[in-house]
């Protein structure tokens, strides 16, 4: 109540100071030195406003992402890309990615045209097929691998992760198990898996989720072990919070960068074996288009200089794409580390 | 430190136990035509005799029991449609060398590129050294290998006048696939040096230094750069994972004759027995390469303990 007292005494004295102002300093030369020198005062609410009290983890999350221009451009552009990738079959006057296109005046296929004629955007391939209608339809195939990859890692490796990290009596098991993952280069086993199991899509995603997971786990596990014996932690135990909601609310916020990193990562990843496993042999039928064996396609002509754009542009989506989620992963993490937002 | 190498080793054999044991599971798996040569005109009672003959009708664990006697007294059977019944130890022991050869070569390269590389991004962090190398680190983990390998081989070939097919007699078929098969771990090194050198140069002993007028140079290179690299020796073992599984793209698309090259051929025909000769070895490989590079890390560091150190990598 006093600093308010205060502060209508300063404005009250400010505004006899303004007039006297205007009649010259002889009107309040003679004034006692109390009224000439008083306290500023100070306003409670607006000490308030200066604090972090109305602080939000993903409102500050995202305005440290939305800073970063070069994340920001290329989020929306990728956005841009992969919707237009799931929408292209819908517009109107699409190939059929498969279908081998005949020159109605001479019956013979579109062999290789080059892009840009004929009306093939990005060119024919060696049968005739729209390869802009491919490129898309394998961009599809190639996107939705990799997302259900990530989605499979992430979830069966958080899980696990947090049942190793919080139950000790796992630890051992695990850990045993991580150790014997770990030394085999996934790549082996994801040439075992496909060439024991026929190519197909969901073949492909469990060889490559199959021993991504537990990578995911460990780094969990490690993050779990670091911060479950924290005082938050333990007080939340003693007062009687449920297991389950611990993990939800205490402990996996806290996770939620690292998380989102390596999700981010498994993406580009994923695509990548999928071009890898497709040049071995192992990979999807070329009835499903996916930039795996349309790069292969295009790897068989890239020494005939005029037929490396089959090679180049599934290649420019490919990396387009990976460049794209890397960079992007990367920014978003750095901007969901709480560790980054009070500076 | 005996007693940890001998722990270390132990645990690696009940490793490399379990991993072929699971590998020799999932390959009864396969269809049965990868042990025929001629599958297409045999009868059914011809592949059931065939199969038979070589034990492959037999209980699962008496298979595999045999499968070890085998493996112990350095054989892994024959080899049904890559070369009809030659060994396949004998197949795999001329086409070793060659790999060995090359993934040497590319762990060399790499480190005489990747190190320095890092060492100039921490000295000059911030400034243009390190923004070129950020990019170069970026690309090189951004983009696929499976792309840039192909765009190395479809440049490279034509800057070097070099035909597609691999010739070991002319240094000049070595130069790409060696730089190929480094530049992944060029780009790890540089990366975790980079990091190892910015975290380390926080730290009071380099501010004393600063202090007392030490030169930057000198700085970076006695004090930072010394401390950075025990670190960074944790990352070999993974980084020869990386190196040996990048042969096996390699020397496919360069034809090169070993054993990346010969696994990708099995795998497309079909060659059961090939390819479990060959996931075993590469198994070995890399489970030797992993012990290697935490003795490594025993050896360079005086600090670090031999007991305490377990699974902690």
């Amino acid at each position: 109540m006093l600093f308010h007292m205060k502060d209508h005494k300063a404005a009250v004295l400010e505004n006899d100071l303004n007039k006297l102002q205007k009649d010259g300093p002889a009107a309040w030369a003679d004034l006692p030195e109390d009224e000439l020198f008083t306290p500023a005062g100070f306003s409670e609410e607006r000490a308030e406003a200066t604090s972090y009290s109305n602080y939000s983890y993903w409102g500050s999350t995202f305005r440290a992402f939305f800073k970063n221009k070069i994340a920001v451009t290329l989020l929306i552009a990728l956005i841009a890309v992969v919707a237009f990738a799931f929408l292209q079959p819908c517009l109107p006057g699409q190939a059929d990615p498969n279908l081998c296109q005949v020159d109605p005046a001479t019956g013979i296929q579109f062999r290789n045209i080059a892009p840009g004629e004929d009306g093939f955007i990005w060119g024919s391939n060696a049968i005739g097929q729209d390869l802009w209608a491919r490129i898309w339809a394998g961009a599809r195939t190639s996107l939705t691998i990799a997302f259900f990859v990530a989605l499979i890692e992430a979830v069966v490796g958080i899980t696990v992760g947090v049942l190793w990290g919080y139950v000790r009596q796992l630890d051992f098991f695990f850990t045993e198990l991580y150790n014997i993952c770990d030394n085999v280069p996934s790549t082996i086993i994801l040439i075992l898996i496909s060439y024991v199991a026929s190519p197909s899509v969901k073949t492909l995603i469990l060889g490559m989720s199959i021993t991504g997971w537990i990578a995911m786990a460990r780094f969990i596990r490690n993050q779990i072990l670091i911060i479950r014996d924290r005082d938050y932690n333990v007080a939340s135990r003693c007062i009687g919070t449920p297991t389950h909601r611990i993990v939800l609310r205490n402990l996996l916020p806290y996770l939620v960068s690292v998380i989102m990193l390596r999700m981010a990562l498994t993406i580009p990843a994923a695509i990548g074996s999928e071009v890898f496993i497709t040049y071995i042999g192992l990979g999807l039928s070329v009835e499903t288009p996916s930039l795996g064996n349309l790069i292969n396609d295009g790897r068989k002509v890239m020494m005939q200089a005029g037929l490396r754009y089959q090679l180049l542009y599934p290649t420019i989506i490919l990396s387009f794409v990976t460049i794209a989620f890397y960079l992007i992963g990367n920014a978003f993490s750095d901007a969901a580390d709480p560790k980054n937002h009070l500076q | 430190m005996l007693k940890y190498l001998a722990k270390r080793i132990g645990r690696s054999i009940l490793t490399l136990f379990i991993i072929v044991t699971l590998v020799f599971c999932l390959l009864r798996l396969m269809p049965v035509e990868g042990y025929f040569a001629n599958y297409e005109k045999m009868t059914e009672a011809q592949i059931q005799a065939g199969l038979q003959s070589m034990g492959l009708l037999d209980p699962l664990p008496v298979q595999i029991g045999r499968f070890w006697w085998n493996a112990f007294h350095g054989d892994l059977g024959v080899s049904h449609i890559y070369k009809v019944n030659a060994s396949v130890t004998g197949i795999l022991a001329k086409k070793l060398p060659i790999s060995i050869q090359m993934g040497v070569l590319a762990m060399l390269l790499s480190l005489v590129i990747g190190i320095p590389m890092g060492l100039l991004m921490g000295r000059f962090k911030n400034r243009w050294p390190d923004k070129i190398g950020t990019a170069i680190i970026v690309l090189i983990q951004a983009v696929p290998a499976a792309v840039y390998y192909l765009y190395i081989q479809m440049y490279g070939t034509q800057a070097l006048n070099v035909g597609l097919l691999f010739d070991a007699s002319d240094w000049r078929y070595w130069v790409l696939p060696v730089c190929s098969m480094s530049l992944g771990n060029v780009a790890f090194y540089a990366m975790w040096l980079r990091r190892y050198m910015v975290d380390e140069s926080n730290k009071d002993y380099v501010r004393l230094a600063l202090a007392k007028g030490v030169s930057e140079n000198n700085i970076a290179l006695h004090h930072i750069f010394r401390n950075a690299m025990v670190p960074l020796v944790q990352y070999i073992p993974s980084a020869f994972l990386n190196t040996v599984v990048g042969s096996i793209y390699i020397e496919s698309l360069y034809s090169i004759p070993g054993m990346g090259g010969l696994l990708v051929t099995c795998v497309q025909r079909h060659d059961n027995t090939m390819v479990q000769g060959i996931v075993l070895l590469y198994a070995c490989v890399g489970i030797i390469g992993l012990i290697l590079g935490d003795l490594l890390m025993v050896l360079i560091d005086p600090r670090i303990s031999f007991g305490k150190k377990e699974g902690g990598r």
